[in-house]
């Protein structure tokens, strides 16, 4: 499955390529033929309503999914299909913040952004020590290294999160509804770092959100998944002045005649 | 009907292949994670949850089991003039059957509700697809070293349930029974053979196995949810419990089988 032949768009490869991708759970389709292609250093953020499959479609670039039909490149290299063992080897150059953070809940702060790099690598004790550091400071968060996860806020959950994310030097930082169910200060606080891991690590982001702050902040191109596609894809200044009444009523956060009738039935 | 009945053998054909499949990684992981030492590393935990915290509940079972078996014989056997071969009965029982089994089942309760917990939990909070994202195998790194333990300490903790078993089944006939305890042990000595104990540790090391398997696959197949963790948990016991029961009756018909190829029955009485 995995060729460099296949690639379609060999020349400018993309870092991420996604070609008529196909995904459904039982009878209820997720994505339907799903094209995306992103090139490297962008900050892509994907919006949609909730459950639409954003998290699903970001799925199927680490693997963690496979569709049911279409193609998933990386560097121009097919990996949908990649047995577990090759795709592991190729996922040490993503990061990926969980919308729950994910963080081990039997390991210290410290220990889950070790985790990682003692997985990967044969560093020594003290050389790892010295990279946690470096990382947590990135994040603003030095100090929390002895910490458990209960003892962390859910911001600081995040910071732990993406510092884990980033230990590895990651080409690609996939991010999950990085900004879901904090304050709005702490909420800025995230995505002031993903702008500055962007511009000092020179990463590629995909950012998954319905927080609309994240979008006008943080992104170079913004694309709206509904019903199983994309209805958008465009800068985020072109998404303030879309006439498309989808994209409006999500930027306006106003509930469709449809919508409202679902609450009328409801009731 | 016939849907509902089509739907069930599908389901459960489709389950049964998904463990067979879980059971096969986890087994073809174990030879190179046993030449890792970081991997080695990761025993040790599970041998304190799963061995160590275990063994009050083994001694308790054990004792206790030992006591009701030998009050429940003693009368009978001293009505038939037989009290002096009450050590056959209750430690023949112990080691063969009720040692593995009990302890089986104990294992089942106290740590495969756990395991199944734990990595559910693991499963709902994404932690699961965190570490295959950081290139882990979450079989090799959480599922190896848990059935591992499992088949390890599984006949450990039969022989403390058999050990305990017999000294409560003592107890019972010598102290509080006044059976005197030299042909008590003698008659036992007799009777038991290394065949037995050994029979009765290797079901409990296929036990063990098994509840390391069950549990950790219920674990990482629950559904969303704190329902979803509860309900894989007694799912994880039931099962757990019902293969030791039918493993059980497998393995004690091909451990006679090989028994009396080898040496030819053996009447105790």
């Amino acid at each position: 499955m995995a060729d460099k032949q296949n690639n379609p768009s060999d020349g400018n490869t993309p870092i991420i390529q996604l070609i008529d991708v196909h995904k459904r759970f039982g009878t209820h389709v997720v994505l339907d033929g799903v094209n995306l292609s992103i090139p490297e250093g962008q900050t892509l953020v994907i919006i949609g309503a909730s459950g639409v499959g954003k998290s699903v479609l970001i799925k199927h670039i680490v693997g963690l999914l496979q569709p049911d039909s279409g193609q998933v490149y990386y560097r121009g290299q097919r990996v949908d299909g990649l047995s577990e063992k090759k795709f592991s080897k190729l996922r040490r150059n993503f990061g990926y913040l969980f919308q729950l953070s994910a963080l081990f809940d039997s390991m210290t702060a410290g220990q889950n952004v070790a985790f990682p790099v003692e997985q990967a690598s044969k560093k020594s004790r003290a050389e790892i020590d010295r990279l946690v550091a470096t990382k947590l400071r990135l994040v603003g968060l030095d100090g929390v290294q002895h910490k458990m996860p209960t003892e962390l806020s859910g911001g600081q959950k995040k910071r732990v999160a993406l510092a884990r994310a980033i230990a590895l030097d990651p080409e690609v930082i996939l991010y999950d509804e990085p900004t879901t169910g904090l304050d709005p200060v702490r909420a800025d606080v995230i995505n002031e770092l993903i702008l500055r891991l962007k511009n000092n690590l020179r990463v590629t982001s995909i950012v998954v959100t319905h927080d609309l702050s994240t979008v006008f902040k943080v992104a170079d191109r913004v694309a709206m998944l509904m019903g199983g596609n994309f209805i958008f894809d465009g800068t985020p200044t072109e998404l303030r002045e879309s006439t498309e009444p989808r994209v409006q009523r999500f930027i306006s956060g106003r509930a469709s005649e449809e919508d409202l009738l679902e609450l009328d039935g409801a009731a | 009907m016939l849907a509902t009945i089509g739907a069930t053998t599908i389901n459960t054909l489709d389950a049964l292949g998904a463990f067979s499949r879980f059971s096969w990684k986890t087994v073809a992981h174990m030879p190179a994670a046993s030449m890792r030492r970081k991997d080695w590393k990761l025993l040790m935990p599970q041998f304190y949850l799963i061995g160590v915290r275990s063994v009050p509940v083994m001694v308790i079972t054990g004792v206790f089991v030992g006591l009701v078996l030998a009050a429940q014989a003693v009368d009978q056997l001293r009505a038939a003039g037989l009290e002096s071969r009450m050590g056959v009965l209750v430690n023949l029982s112990l080691v063969k059957e009720l040692g593995p089994v009990l302890a089986g089942v104990m294992l089942a309760g106290r740590v495969g509700g756990a395991l199944t917990a734990e990595l559910g939990t693991m499963r709902v909070t994404e932690q699961l697809d965190a570490l295959r994202v950081m290139g882990t195998d979450p079989v090799r790194y959480l599922v190896v070293p848990r059935v591992v333990a499992c088949i390890v300490l599984a006949p450990l903790l039969t022989m403390y349930c058999n050990l305990m078993g017999s000294i409560g089944g003592w107890f019972v006939a010598v102290i509080v029974n006044h059976i005197p305890s030299e042909p008590y042990t003698y008659y036992t000595a007799e009777a038991i053979e290394k065949w037995d104990v050994y029979s009765g540790l290797a079901k409990s090391v296929v036990f063990g196995g098994l509840i390391g398997l069950i549990s950790c696959f219920k674990g990482f197949t629950c559904r969303a949810g704190a329902e979803g963790v509860g309900r894989a948990c007694t799912s994880a016991f039931v099962t757990s419990f019902i293969v030791i029961l039918i493993t059980d009756y497998f393995m004690l018909r091909l451990m006679q089988d090989m028994y009396n190829t080898i040496w030819g029955f053996k009447p105790l009485l």
